[in-house]
């Protein structure tokens, strides 16, 4: 084989597994080892909901130019489970590459493969793994033929298995001995035939491996996060966990041997968000962490903390609804549900993440938006995003301090009505920015304490059936909302490539697009791009939606609901608009993209 | 603004110099005669007796009748009237904010037993430290007279019949899920209500007060002189539907204990009371279980003091909490360092 055939880190390998045999371990450890050689990596992992038995898919990307998006074709394929080794085999490219244990009944229907028979069993036996061990452990002897194969170090598995083992010898030697025993015997048995091969680059400098839903929970603990109400949901139980792992790390504070923070896993979405609004409207730092199905549970209170005015922050991170839905798949399905949450008028304010370092990001920056505007704060994060290891740059502290917004504590009251004619409203707009001064249980002024309530209400918390005061409140709120939008994350615009045909999109759309405006280039086609971060839309949607001749507008839901919402705020621009949505439960991919920019250029 | 001190020159204070016009609230809007007020009455008194600081108190109701009254006394604590049935949820997260605070939630029977049975449990189940009062009289007054979970079967009311349906017994749900005190009065006993509450204020964990408090409008025979029929023929018809005419509150005296009383509801049915005995030891889960099934094969009303446990350990004990209420920590003890952002990227492989 020539050099110039030679497929140097930009490929795609997917390992098919039995869910539950602990073929993550494996995945992880070559991921780990693929990162720390510099090339750009990404995983999908594809799994169903179930704990053990069903066919898992985990598919790893190599890409030089950093693309993170999935592909839809597999490169190599390693093949443990016999149920579904037909359908891995449509899936491979031509010339592709097979890696299947010597004792899998295989009647190959393609003559393009390149086959590779891994003797597991007999690794296993003469390894001499203990019984209960060997379906775990036998996943290391694929580490180690690809090692061979692909030209990975040795040494960098140790240090993956080091890492993932938290340091305990017995487990890291266990798995590497396997490793290293599979490495021999391709090194004596097998001849490289195919082109795949990876050469070490400094593609992730300055970059961390991890999931969104980790960042999520950490940029929440920056973010200063002191309650947390959830109930476990995929995919959204991680996050929770995340931070059941990292705040006795980072808040206990050191003079007091004290926590600064308390999580209280809920008996379910309607108590986990209620915990969180009281701890909200007490005056801390609250949020909580769920997924469609729960979402919907919460919309009540939600509705509540809208018109009570108090700060909250709820992770959604989707998956393919309605109802149950596929609770193992991504979707992004949930943004006209969340944008128009619970009874009555209202405006949601929901920031989208559209990378995992956004994850973090938008973890503390929804906190200060919370509270700067006293209401709720949903952020939109999805499966794709949430539960995928993802090569991302590294977090950025945040650049600014916190917003804890306008609150009044004792010595602050007084001053406060010695400039309001010794008065306080709760609801009273005295800054003409439509947000109040809100005061918290426990402050000892005489006048600082008031009723709450989701039943109409003067500015003074009265109950009150006046419609007159009721209008008053509500057109105040919408005016909190207008001077609100300066708070939030604007859409990020590139317009580089002054074109004519624009292209919208937001959170987990994001790699895909990119790539594809990649591939839509080397064509000659230009293409700009508006990606959406926040809701309610600002002025710089407008402009993009006014700029450009002709729109497509991305979802990863089966009615474009993005574009949706575009229409119904911009109905002006809807006749220049075409909605791009696809649903089929995976991560958007690059060609599908690429495919239906190409169709709908043609058709003009 | 700190607190008051006591000046000796004012009479009718109590220890911390507050007055009991101090702890009133807005004039109710619920019917008169109803129970509720009653019960919000010696809210006032108890927490006047116990010397608390209304600004050291906070308020949580769910929807409701009995939920509206946190209006009508404390009128300068903070309140929250949350959602029908999940009040416990929202006071659990209020209270971690300063827990320091002395929690007081009012629900009804609908609110607790019916749409809030699962939050109920868990509140219980948890120990949250709140006083937690169910205004209990077995219908829905809100929305105009339908049963509640507690009505004993049997009953009839007048647009909806007869309830084919055992009753809820709070007091019993609570026991089973190990709550660590549970008392029962009636809002016509305004003295042992008010001793109650005290005790419950006392108590450092979750509190139940299933207090039975009469529903003089909708909970009535349909030959009772307010009926809805009987003012379809006597009065203006079409506005007789939303008039409450004027009642007396229920009242009973004293009685000794041990002793057994009927009582006669306004609308014309009869409860017995049953005062606990005094070698009734509410420390005893057993016998509380015991007593409360024998009550309810008798049609007894039992009040006083079912079950206390004053040493299990509220859930702020269970958490690991500064001293200082949440709510107070400063800005720079919620954001970790620039350093320690350095270890988690480094980590993050």
């Amino acid at each position: 084989m020539s050099k110039r055939d030679l497929v140097v880190n930009d490929f795609c390998i997917t390992f098919s597994t039995v869910n539950g045999s602990g073929s993550a371990t494996a995945n992880t450890t070559l991921m780990r080892a693929l990162f720390k050689m510099g090339i750009p990596v990404s995983s999908k992992n594809i799994f169903p909901s179930n704990i053990q038995g069903l066919p898992t898919w985990y598919t790893l990307r190599l890409s030089k130019d950093g693309y993170m998006g999935r592909v839809e074709q597999d490169d190599i394929i390693v093949a443990m489970n016999p149920a579904t080794l037909h359908k891995e085999v449509q899936y491979l490219a031509p010339g592709g590459v097979l890696l299947l244990p010597d004792d899998l009944n295989f009647v190959n229907t393609r003559d393009d493969l390149i086959i590779y028979r891994m003797p597991v069993k007999k690794l296993i036996k003469d390894a001499e793994v203990p019984p209960s061990l060997r379906d775990y452990i036998s996943n290391m002897v694929y580490v180690g033929v690809l090692c061979f194969l692909l030209g990975i170090d040795l040494d960098l598995i140790h240090q993956a298995l080091d890492f993932q083992f938290k340091g305990r010898q017995k487990p890291i030697d266990q798995n590497f001995h396997m490793v290293e025993a599979a490495y021999v015997w391709s090194k004596q048995n097998l001849e490289k035939k195919d082109p795949y091969l990876v050469e070490k680059m400094d593609g992730t400098d300055d970059c961390i491996m991890t999931d969104g839903n980790t960042a999520g929970a950490l940029g929440s603990i920056f973010g200063g996060v002191q309650f947390t109400g959830w109930y476990p949901i995929t995919p959204a139980t991680s996050l929770a966990e995340s931070l059941i792992e990292y705040l006795p790390k980072y808040r206990v504070d050191p003079e007091t041997g004290k926590d600064t923070y308390a999580i209280v896993q809920s008996e379910d979405e309607l108590a986990a968000i209620g915990m969180a609004i009281g701890a909200g409207w007490g005056g801390l730092r609250s949020m909580t962490s769920t997924s469609g199905p729960g979402l919907s549970l919460m919309s009540e209170y939600i509705g509540l903390a809208y018109y009570a005015e108090v700060p909250v922050v709820i992770w959604d991170v989707q998956r393919v609804g309605p109802s149950t839905g596929m609770p193992t798949r991504t979707a992004q399905g949930d943004l006209t549900q969340a944008n128009f949450i619970s009874h009555g008028d209202k405006n949601m304010i929901i920031l989208i993440p559209g990378s995992i370092q956004e994850c973090f990001e938008f973890g503390w920056r929804a906190f200060d938006i919370a509270e700067r505007l006293q209401t709720p704060v949903i952020v939109l994060s999805d499966l794709d995003f949430g539960m995928n290891m993802w090569t991302s740059k590294k977090f950025e502290y945040p650049d600014q301090p916190m917003d804890r917004g306008k609150i009044l504590w004792e010595d602050d009251m007084e001053e406060f009505m010695a400039k309001h004619g010794g008065e306080w409203g709760r609801y009273r707009d005295v800054d003409g920015d439509g947000i109040p001064w809100r005061t918290l249980p426990g402050n000892r002024h005489p006048k600082s304490g008031y009723f709450a309530r989701g039943t109409s209400h003067n500015e003074d918390t009265g109950y009150t059936e006046d419609p007159e005061k009721w209008e008053t409140i509500f057109k105040r709120i919408a005016n909190k909302f207008e001077t609100g939008k300066q708070y939030l994350p604007k859409a990020i615009a590139d317009e580089s490539q002054k074109a004519t045909l624009g292209i919208i999109a937001s959170g987990s759309a994001d790699p895909a697009v990119q790539e594809a405006r990649d591939l839509l280039a080397k064509q000659g086609i230009k293409t700009d791009y508006l990606r959406i971060r926040s809701l309610p839309f600002d002025t710089e949607v407008e402009d993009f939606l006014k700029k450009h001749e002709q729109l497509v507008v991305l979802d990863i839901n089966r009615d474009g609901q993005l574009n949706q919402l575009l229409t119904m705020t911009y109905p002006v621009y809807s006749e220049k608009t075409t909605s791009l949505a696809h649903l089929d439960g995976l991560p958007l991919n690059a060609k599908w993209v690429e495919k239906q920019i190409l169709s709908l250029l043609e058709v003009k | 603004m700190a607190t008051p001190v006591p000046n000796p020159a004012i009479q009718n204070v109590n220890k911390v110099g507050l007055s009991k016009a101090d702890y009133k609230g807005l004039p109710s809007t619920l019917c008169q005669g109803c129970g509720h007020n009653g019960i919000a009455a010696q809210i006032v008194a108890a927490c006047y007796e116990m010397n608390l600081v209304p600004e050291k108190v906070v308020k949580f109701s769910g929807i409701g009748c009995s939920s509206k009254s946190p209006t009508y006394f404390l009128g300068r604590s903070f309140s929250f009237n949350g959602l029908h049935g999940r009040m416990p949820s929202l006071a659990l997260g209020g209270m971690f904010a300063d827990h320091t605070l002395k929690a007081i939630g009012v629900s009804g029977d609908g609110d607790t037993a019916s749409i809030g049975l699962g939050q109920f449990k868990h509140m219980v189940r948890r120990n949250l430290p709140m006083v937690y009062i169910v205004e209990n009289n077995g219908v829905y007054g809100l929305t105009k007279g339908q049963f509640s979970a507690t009505a004993e079967r049997g009953l009839q009311l007048k647009k909806q019949g007869t309830n084919p349906y055992l009753p809820v017994d709070i007091a019993m749900e609570a026991l089973i899920s190990n709550a660590t005190f549970i008392a029962r009065s009636f809002a016509g006993d305004p003295r042992q209500v008010k001793e109650l509450l005290k005790a419950a204020i006392a108590h450092n964990g979750i509190a139940v007060l299933d207090i039975i408090s009469p529903c003089v409008t909708f909970h009535n025979h349909e030959n009772s002189f307010h009926s809805y029929s009987f003012g379809k023929e006597h009065e203006e018809p079409l506005h007789e539907i939303s008039y409450v005419p004027p009642k007396e509150d229920i009242t009973v005296e004293d009685f000794e204990e041990g002793t057994t009383r009927e009582v006669v509801m306004h609308d014309g049915s009869q409860v017995v009371l049953k005062k606990l005995e005094k070698e009734y030891d509410p420390r005893d889960r057993w016998q509380a279980l015991h007593m409360l099934e024998e009550a309810h094969s008798h049609d007894w009303l039992v009040t006083g003091l079912i079950y206390v446990d004053p040493e299990v350990p509220s859930l702020f004990d269970i958490y690991n909490i500064p001293a200082t209420p949440l709510n107070r920590t400063p800005n720079s003890k919620l954001r970790p360092s620039h350093e320690a952002l350095d270890e988690i990227n480094r980590l993050m492989f």
